[in-house]
């Protein structure tokens, strides 16, 4: 992961139909652990949100064949379970509920080891791609992640 | 399908977006168009499509209708008014059952 430029997911183990498995590495250091907090670094509970959203749109990017972005619209039923310390190993998984016409309804989730640190559901909207440039950065980003396009 | 049934899936829908975007119920009538009348933005509709998708069993083509009105092929009220609103869902619940 790198949380200061939004890098949440670093490998795809597998994705199928309706459900995507990913490892999320929290790093030792980050600007971000500077003001989260001082003397006691946690991952902030939005960018763990933030971490279930991206294994959602990948699993629906990778739906699509790349041909549509998936943005983040609604974050429901959120729980944030346990503290996420700098260093740890994450497993995150992406769960499809229902793809709709412009939409999609997930479940997402994070867990280090056997313990779910987190948990919501998370409503994305699909679209085509609004700009050329953000589609190459996707595709490019894809496969460093191990996400075939 | 019944003869009730054109009514009945009405009041579903109208269930619906009250419960799902706080809308007083009396407001929701055939006539009542979902954006300019009931104050509907974009995510609610998203909710509602959602819930429609879920208690129908179908798949509300929201990007085709848009294109539609976008292109000029079709008036917005054909999808976004109450009464026809409710018409597009029968025939997409008919379709499916055929």
């Amino acid at each position: 992961m790198r949380l200061e430029y939004f890098e949440m997911i670093d490998r795809v183990v597998s994705w199928e139909e309706a459900r995507l498995t990913a490892d999320a590495q929290v790093p030792e250091a980050s600007p971000v652990f500077e003001g989260h907090f001082p003397g006691f670094p946690l991952m902030p509970g939005v960018l763990m949100i933030e971490t279930m959203a991206q294994a959602c749109g990948w699993l629906m990017l990778a739906r699509s064949g790349f041909t549509r972005m998936a943005l983040l619209a609604k974050v429901g039923e959120a729980k944030l379970r346990g503290m996420v310390k700098p260093g740890a190993t994450l497993t995150v998984t992406a769960e499809l509920v229902h793809d709709g016409s412009g939409y999609a309804v997930l479940k997402g989730t994070l867990a280090e080891g056997s313990t779910r640190v987190a948990e919501a559901e998370l409503t994305l909207r699909t679209m085509a791609f609004p700009s050329p440039e953000l589609e190459a950065g996707v595709r490019a980003r894809a496969a460093v992640i191990g996400l075939s396009a | 399908m019944s003869p009730a049934a054109p009514d009945q899936t009405f009041e579903t829908i109208a269930d619906i977006i009250s419960e799902t975007a706080n809308v007083d119920r009396a407001k929701i009538t055939p006539e009542a168009h979902v954006i300019n009348d009931l104050g509907i933005d974009s995510l609610d509709f998203l909710d509602i499509v959602f819930e429609i998708d879920k208690r129908f069993g179908i798949k509300v083509p929201v990007e085709a209708w848009t294109e539609q009105v976008n292109s000029g092929k079709a008036p917005a009220e054909q999808f976004f008014v109450m009464g026809p609103l409710a018409e597009r869902i029968e025939e997409l619940v008919a379709a499916k059952q055929a």
